[in-house]
């Protein structure tokens, strides 16, 4: 089967287009951006505190900012995450509103104070299940020692709980509960439970009706390297790819290359800074995944040009250049439509962590495959054109060599 | 021809058994031994042994700290002026040292140096303090500056953070925890990740980590005084030569139990963490929760010798430049000695085991604190894997529905080129983490492009009428090209991003180069031998399933 026989579209008689929806794309973007006073970073790289909690209920934002405030903890932000269902809720405390890494240190304290003020009266003495560590469970039942295994001696019994404690955990853990328990004789499920285990952990343990999903704290240090970083890298790694470029085709294909690129990337955190979505750490390596993504696109477009230009010389580089993204516009089509499947599958049933990873490629491939036609090939026919050297004939010196070798 | 295809069928199947060896079986380390998994209790284990997900995926706490590097170049620059003023003293050169810090250079200030022994000054620094340089200082013919070499002072910071490392080290080991990975973080500012599978509350591994647990042991000259000032004026206003003032804490049982107290004392410690040799929490006569400290046999000599010479004095008991305790010596002590103070069980326990574990050369600051609790791991990495083997399925079932009898082909080489990829993983200890998820992601998209490239390009060789055998060959070396160059320019960018990247960043590079030079292998070489086996068992004039 085929989708596409032998196409003849005119795409560099379209350029102009592309050019202008290009622009449109990168002024909406930078003017997002400008409007928002730069763009919005996670709490990795702008330093702060975050706190993901779930709820084993619908979760009163109200009441969480109540319990907050009363730990003068009244500039957090507080956000519902994922799908509703989920009961999920982002505590964040900016690094603006704090001023050391020990008041971050304080401020994930008091979020976890002000949770436990959340669920009411807590038993005394007793610890909560549903934020326990396979650790503490353990512990708690070497203590209680509910199966009678102290007669074999402490370290078998340590060894016994402690297997025992993760599977109690992991339960816990698993799905549909994902970390809540409701009641604790749920784990009856789990092999190894008997009822006296159950006696000895309503003993010691009480259930809160959320769990702490995930912490984050970064102190400003951190968030800085990590953005300077993160860029200068990204420059050098295409740096690299232009030399190699260069060295392998011509500099001015390594310099449409690179330009292609560097457009994806713009227009991706123009499009972000309008859906107003976080750029996080995930988000940074999604971006390094399309770079290498457009990259390859590009390349693919550029190999079969160069190919082209051995084997026709007459041809002007326009048509040569409209011949080359047709010839591959059926391989650009499939890989462009097979790679936008898998991250959208990623996107869809990924899950919250790799949300903002997954988006950040679905809109990076549609882009990527879109700069190879309608940045990077116009660029070299520019370039041709304004040289006088829209006939092929006029080529540079090592395309000849190439031709040289490919004729041997 | 068939026995050209059978020598890289035999290629293939050798690449195939080592990368499953590697997943159910090599041993990760020394200790293990070369099992093969009998059941399919132990095969599940040892797969999810080998295949390490990084604390992002399954949950635990990741930390990242800076040394303090410039605490124990301070620490050197006071233990040098102590020598220089002995050495000034023994050889007559008079002149008075100061220690200075202006713009975050720290150096000694020596004033009133008398011109004639200027040279002597110069030949005693060049002879005792091999390290440090003696320079004039400008607008004053009387004062030199001396300062550590740079290269000293490199050394001294390095020295501090390896030091560093092995304590955390230490400290972590006592712990507990499981897998732990202490290691550099960036480059050249001194900074250390630190990451513990499994651990949901750092709160308390933090403290263990934080406390640098400076340990001596001090003749108390005098005190305790109520307030740093009357300390100060019993003396006149001035310390006495070699002594200190340090604060403390009344002890319980005396008036003012409670307050501050100050103590002078000798400045030069009767006994340091150095010379411990163990540290146990045991409760001391009264109950009452102590650490037991033994020492080495060079500290015990010492310690003995200053106990016994100073019998009806008080001895302080110094952590981290605070007075924890100052009971009166009773008679000489050798190689045992108790830290009492108001400790609770759990902080005696946490004090021995830092002293067990040695000081800390330098203070620490956390940079960084990630806790991913274990639900989040779980639910993370089950929604990770139902997504990646649905766009998975849904690639494979496009490809067959689109190339037919090739598709088959296509998808045996990228289901190698991930056996590879999670092989070599497995091989080096590599941990997968979600960048490098995203580095697995692009492998699959090239992988898939090779196969399209090489696919698209047989179909345009037989558009053009040749046969099949000469379309699938020209197929092959035409994409070859281009699946080179897109792969060398991927590579050299993610070699980059390994070399000048720190953690998530070289996690997206390593499984990014392993996957791609591993589908050069299979999309090149493999798709190759499967077509050139299906070419030799096809009858004469047969098309090809494409």
């Amino acid at each position: 089967m085929e989708f596409f026989h032998e196409p003849k579209i005119d795409w560099m008689g379209k350029k102009w287009y592309f050019i202008g929806l290009t622009l449109v794309l990168l002024v909406a973007g930078m003017a997002s951006i400008a409007v928002r006073r730069g763009l919005t970073y996670g709490i990795d790289f702008r330093g702060g505190t975050l706190v993901y909690v779930k709820f084993a209920r619908q979760p009163d934002l109200d009441a969480i900012r109540g319990q907050l405030r009363k730990e003068n903890l009244g500039g957090a932000t507080i956000q519902r995450y994922g799908p509703v269902a989920g009961n999920e809720v982002m505590i964040g405390l900016d690094l603006q509103a704090t001023t050391s890494t020990d008041a971050l240190d304080a401020g994930k304290r008091a979020i976890a104070s002000a949770l436990a003020g959340l669920s009411g009266a807590r038993p005394e003495g007793r610890v909560d299940f549903n934020n326990a560590s396979p650790q503490t469970v353990a512990e708690h039942l070497v203590v209680a020692d509910p199966l009678h295994l102290a007669s074999k001696g402490s370290e078998e019994a340590m060894r016994a709980y402690r297997e025992l404690a993760e599977a109690v955990v992991n339960f816990r853990n698993g799905p549909p509960r994902s970390g809540l328990l409701g009641d604790l004789s749920e784990l009856k499920a789990v092999p190894g439970v008997t009822p006296a285990v159950l006696e000895a952990l309503g003993k010691d343990f009480y259930l809160s009706s959320y769990a702490v999903r995930n912490t984050e704290i970064v102190g400003p240090k951190v968030g800085t390297d990590l953005r300077r970083q993160a860029i200068y890298v990204t420059l050098a790694g295409l740096g690299a790819m232009l030399v190699y470029i260069w060295f392998r085709f011509e500099l001015i294909y390594g310099v449409a290359a690179v330009i292609a690129t560097f457009h994806d990337v713009l227009i991706t955190l123009g499009i972000f800074s309008l859906l107003n979505k976080e750029i996080s750490l995930t988000v940074i390596a999604a971006l390094l995944t399309l770079v290498g993504y457009s990259m390859n696109d590009t390349i693919v477009v550029f190999d079969r040009i160069r190919e082209n230009v051995h084997l026709n010389k007459r041809e002007s580089f326009f048509d040569l250049v409209n011949r080359s993204i047709n010839q591959t516009l059926s391989r650009t089509i499939l890989t462009s439509g097979l790679t936008f499947l898998a991250v959208l599958s990623l996107y869809l049933f990924g899950g919250e962590v790799i949300h903002g990873f997954a988006l950040t490629l679905v809109i990076g491939v549609i882009i990527g495959t879109y700069s190879s036609i309608a940045i990077a090939s116009p660029i070299l026919v520019f370039f041709y054109e304004r040289a006088g050297k829209n006939r092929v004939g006029a080529r540079p010196r090592a395309l000849e060599r190439e031709t040289a070798d490919a004729r041997r | 021809m068939e026995k050209k295809i059978r020598n890289r069928v035999i290629i293939i199947a050798v690449a195939i058994v080592v990368c499953l060896l590697g997943i159910i079986c090599y041993p990760r380390n020394e200790q293990e031994t070369f099992g093969f998994p009998t059941n399919w209790q132990r095969l599940k284990e040892n797969v999810r042994d080998r295949i390490r997900l990084g604390l992002d995926l399954k949950g635990g706490t990741h930390l990242v700290l800076q040394v303090q590097a410039n605490d124990a170049v301070n620490i050197t620059v006071d233990l040098a002026q102590e020598r220089l003023q002995d050495e000034l003293r023994s050889h007559g050169i008079p002149a008075t040292v100061e220690k200075k810090t202006e713009n975050g250079r720290t150096y000694l200030l020596l004033s009133n140096v008398l011109q004639e022994k200027s040279g002597d000054l110069q030949t005693l620094v060049s002879e005792q303090f091999p390290d440090w340089d003696l320079t004039r200082r400008a607008g004053d013919p009387n004062a030199r500056e001396m300062s550590l070499k740079t290269s000293a002072a490199g050394n001294i910071r390095n020295q501090a953070l390896e030091q560093s490392k092995n304590t955390i080290r230490n400290r972590i080991d006592q712990l507990g925890v499981t897998e732990p990975t202490i290691a550099d973080y960036g480059r050249g500012d001194y900074e250390l990740v630190v990451q513990l599978p499994g651990v949901d509350d750092p709160t308390r591994v933090k403290d263990i980590i934080q406390s640098t647990a400076m340990l001596t042991l001090k003749i108390v000259r005098d005190g305790p005084f109520p307030s740093r000032e009357a300390a100060l004026a019993s003396h006149g206003g001035i310390l006495p030569p070699d002594s200190e003032l340090l604060p403390g804490r009344r002890e319980s049982g005396s008036d003012n139990a409670g307050g501050e107290a100050w103590y002078v004392l000798d400045r030069i410690p009767a006994v340091t963490g150095r010379d411990l040799r163990d540290a146990q929490p045991r409760p001391d006569e009264n109950g009452r929760p102590s650490v037991n400290f033994s020492l080495t046999r060079d500290g015990a000599a010492r310690f003995g010798r200053v106990t016994g010479a100073n019998i009806g004095k008080q001895l302080a008991i110094i952590l981290d430049n605070r007075v924890v305790s100052a009971p009166v010596i009773q008679g000489q002590i050798t190689d045992n000695g108790r830290i009492t103070g108001s400790f609770t069980p759990q902080q005696a326990a946490d004090l021995a085991l830092v002293l067990r574990s040695g000081a800390l050369p330098a203070s620490i600051k956390y940079l960084q604190e990630m806790t991913v609790g274990p639900s989040l791991g779980a639910d993370s990495i089950r929604h990770g894997v139902i997504a990646s083997i649905i766009g998975l399925l849904a690639v494979m079932a496009f490809m067959l529905f689109y190339y037919r009898g090739s598709g088959i082909n296509a998808n045996l080489a990228l289901f190698l080129n991930l056996l590879i990829l999670v092989a070599a993983l497995a091989y080096f200890g590599a941990v997968l983490t979600l960048p490098g998820i995203a580095g697995v992601i692009l492998t699959v998209g090239m992988g898939v492009d090779s196969n399209v490239l090489i696919f698209e390009r047989i179909r345009e060789e037989l558009r053009l009428g040749k046969t099949v055998g000469a379309a699938v060959a020209g197929g092959f070396d035409h994409a070859f090209h281009t699946i080179i160059d897109t792969h060398v320019t991927t590579v050299v960018s993610a070699l980059i991003l390994f070399t000048f990247g720190t953690g998530p960043i070289r996690g997206f590079a390593v499984t990014l180069t392993i996957g791609l030079i591993a589908n050069l292998f299979t999309s090149v070489f493999v798709s190759r031998v499967i077509f050139d086996y299906v070419l030799t068992r096809r009858e004469k004039g047969e098309a090809l399933s494409i």
